[in-house]
């Protein structure tokens, strides 16, 4: 892996609302090299999105509260001036928001809004960075790049639209690329060809991607490491093997099991985790998946520490107070890994 | 294009017919309403009333009577009952002071309004977005009429800072000015606590918007995400207010302001017309506002369109 870009030290982000304060993130910690897709994953409400926004100050606010670290490079970003983070948005962390259609402003040519992203960084002419933003335009892919940077978004399709998205995320080669489920709100082949373009993005080795999603399918593909996290914490975090062929923490069993798998064969019901992901104002003693998980005891009213567990694989941390000769036998109940966290059982 | 314009220029004309016919109507159904007694004066006997008002036509039936007030308005005919004066020349005479007073005035509370709806935005729920809030319901509270007397008394009479009331044309630029300033005041005060309020509640939905977040992220200034995004994405609803409030202002509702500051516009026209039941200047008066109104309307759609590229024209 390439250079050290990133390096978040129990970060915390809570909100001051009406009805209290509202820990959204508590204590992530991760690390992001050159050319390495960091998956970041969760249901809505876990702090994923949360915690990504916060390493631009998008969260800042009059009711926003922080702790912890975030290094870019051996710049500070949670306590950076305004000014400061301005000059590293969109230049050198720069993000793809999830709902293309909305996250284009409806009144500006979409050429235009890639032209605006390099002159607020750069002193070049207009038409010199309109130049650069058909080249970008054309590289991820639009056809007649050329015409197509005169429309408004409104003209392209959703597919299109990301791809415009990803271009002006792209405009500046940022060292970090956010992408905040960015194929969320498109059909599976679209979703395909974007992920391809991340990929690429990779391959060059040019920048580290933080990718935010809740589909596990979309994290085989393309993730090198990932982060588990529920309810403000991550509850697992290891390389893309490590979560996905040895999971150590129940939540991660049904986050896994609640995928339908084309090589083996589909359950009758697939199975879901019961209950309510945890509220945020009032989360539940000790570990927050605890009202939900089948395997809850009573060691589970403290909070597990986030901590290597295996041996073997010291990169490998998890929240979950069971042993690790415990946890294999019970996921591996009905054959079949998640169905223990989600307690159903096929005859 | 073409169809935008065909289509907007049959609904004016359905809207004038419309307009006229219902003004007109009116005054079929007034009680004690009898020009001809208006016309022949105080002391006149009952056969002059009645020479009168077959001279001028008010035996004849509804549909009649008509056709033909209609016919002398647009052949430039038409004359108003009190001063036998043509109202046609009377509205070319006086639209220039009324002009003068509209104008300035729209462009005077369309700025104040952005100025301060933005202010109210971007302090939200601090002190300046809490004395706005006082000043925008003062203003929009405050009968206009009021507001130009204590105005007069305080500055013109009081202290003579201002001119007591009066118009001055264009000619003399410097007096012209002096002469209008509170006019314009009034008249901008009345619209701007209002116009304010929307905006800020506009620009207040548009902050939490994706694309608003999107700037931020591209690394743009404060100032650029406010004005580029922000406000350029507020402002619609602001000028579809802008094309009616304008358009019936030019059409004489300015009347209170240049009633109580002698501004010889055709709004002090129309409110004279009015207490003397005075049809033809009521019902020319009617059009040209309406005239304006379909105006301004479609002038609000093409500048609507210009801004906004999702919305096409048609009519």
């Amino acid at each position: 892996m390439g250079e050290r870009l990133l390096e978040v030290e129990d970060l915390q982000v809570s909100f001051v609302t009406e009805e209290g304060v509202l820990r959204a993130v508590d204590g992530v910690s991760f690390t992001l090299d050159r050319g390495e897709v960091v998956a970041i994953v969760g249901e809505s409400g876990s702090g994923k999105s949360v915690t990504v926004m916060t390493l631009m100050g998008l969260t800042r606010g009059p009711n926003s509260r922080f702790g912890g670290t975030a290094r870019l490079g051996d710049r500070e970003l949670i306590g950076a001036s305004e000014q400061e983070l301005q000059r590293i948005r969109g230049k050198e962390i720069a993000m793809i928001f999830q709902d293309p259609i909305s996250s284009l402003s409806p009144v500006h040519r979409v050429g235009d809004q890639i032209v605006e992203q390099i002159r607020a960084h750069e002193d070049i002419s207009k038409a010199a960075a309109l130049d650069r933003a058909v080249e970008l335009m054309r590289r991820v892919g639009i056809p007649h790049a050329e015409q197509r940077a005169r429309a408004f978004p409104h003209e392209f399709s959703g597919g299109m639209r990301q791809r415009a998205m990803i271009a002006m995320a792209l405009s500046l080669s940022p060292s970090v690329l956010i992408a905040d489920e960015p194929t969320t709100a498109l059909d599976v082949t679209i979703q395909a060809q974007i992920l391809e373009e991340i990929k690429e993005l990779r391959a060059h080795g040019d920048a580290g991607v933080i990718f935010v999603t809740h589909d596990l399918g979309v994290v085989a593909d393309i993730a090198d490491r990932v982060l588990v996290m529920y309810g403000g914490r991550v509850v697992e975090q290891g390389t893309l093997d490590e979560i996905f062929y040895d999971p150590q923490h129940p939540y991660t069993w049904g986050l896994l099991g609640s995928v339908t798998r084309m090589d083996r064969e589909p359950p009758r019901r697939l199975p879901a985790i019961p209950g309510q992901p945890p509220s945020l104002l009032s989360p539940p003693e000790g570990c927050h998946f605890r009202p939900r998980c089948p395997h809850a005891f009573d060691r589970c009213i403290e909070v597990p520490p986030l901590e290597a567990r295996l041996p073997e694989a010291p990169g490998h941390l998890d929240r979950c107070w069971l042993e690790v000769a415990d946890k294999r036998a019970r996921r591996e109940v009905a054959g079949r890994i998640g169905l223990a966290a989600a307690g159903t059982v096929i005859a | 294009m073409t169809r935008f314009v065909v289509r907007r220029t049959l609904s004016a004309i359905a809207l004038l017919f419309a307009t006229s016919v219902v003004v007109f109507g009116i005054f079929e159904v007034i009680p004690s309403y009898n020009p001809a007694r208006a016309i022949a004066g105080r002391n006149a006997t009952q056969t002059t009333v009645q020479e009168v008002a077959h001279k001028f036509g008010f035996d004849k039936p509804f549909y009649v009577q008509y056709a033909n007030t209609m016919k002398l308005i647009f052949t430039g005919q038409v004359i108003d009952y009190q001063d036998q004066l043509n109202v046609v020349d009377q509205f070319r005479q006086r639209f220039g002071a009324t002009l003068s007073l509209v104008i300035p005035a729209g462009i005077l509370w369309l700025l104040a309004a952005v100025l301060l709806g933005s202010i109210s935005a971007l302090r939200v729920g601090r002190m300046a977005d809490r004395a706005l809030m006082v000043l925008a319901i003062l203003g929009v509270s405050i009968p206009i009429f009021l507001l130009a007397a204590v105005l007069l008394y305080l500055l013109a009479f009081k202290t003579t800072i201002f001119p007591n009331t009066g118009y001055v044309g264009i000619s003399d630029p410097v007096q012209w000015a002096y002469h209008l300033i509170l006019p314009w005041f009034c008249i901008a005060v009345l619209s701007v606590g209002f116009y304010s309020r929307v905006l800020r509640s506009n620009l207040l939905d548009m902050v939490n918007q994706d694309f608003v977040r999107t700037a931020r992220a591209k690394g743009l200034s404060r100032r650029q995400v406010f004005v580029r995004h922000v406000l350029r994405n507020s402002l619609m609803p602001i000028i579809t207010m802008f094309g009616l409030d304008f358009a019936t202002l030019l059409g004489g509702a300015a009347l209170v302001t240049e009633f109580v500051f002698n501004i010889p516009g055709v709004g002090q026209y129309e409110a004279q017309a009015i207490g003397n039941l005075d049809v033809p200047p009521i019902l020319v008066g009617s059009l040209f506002t309406a005239f304006f109104v379909v105006l301004f309307g479609a002038a609000a759609d093409v500048l609507y369109a210009l801004l906004d590229p999702r919305i096409r024209l048609t009519g």
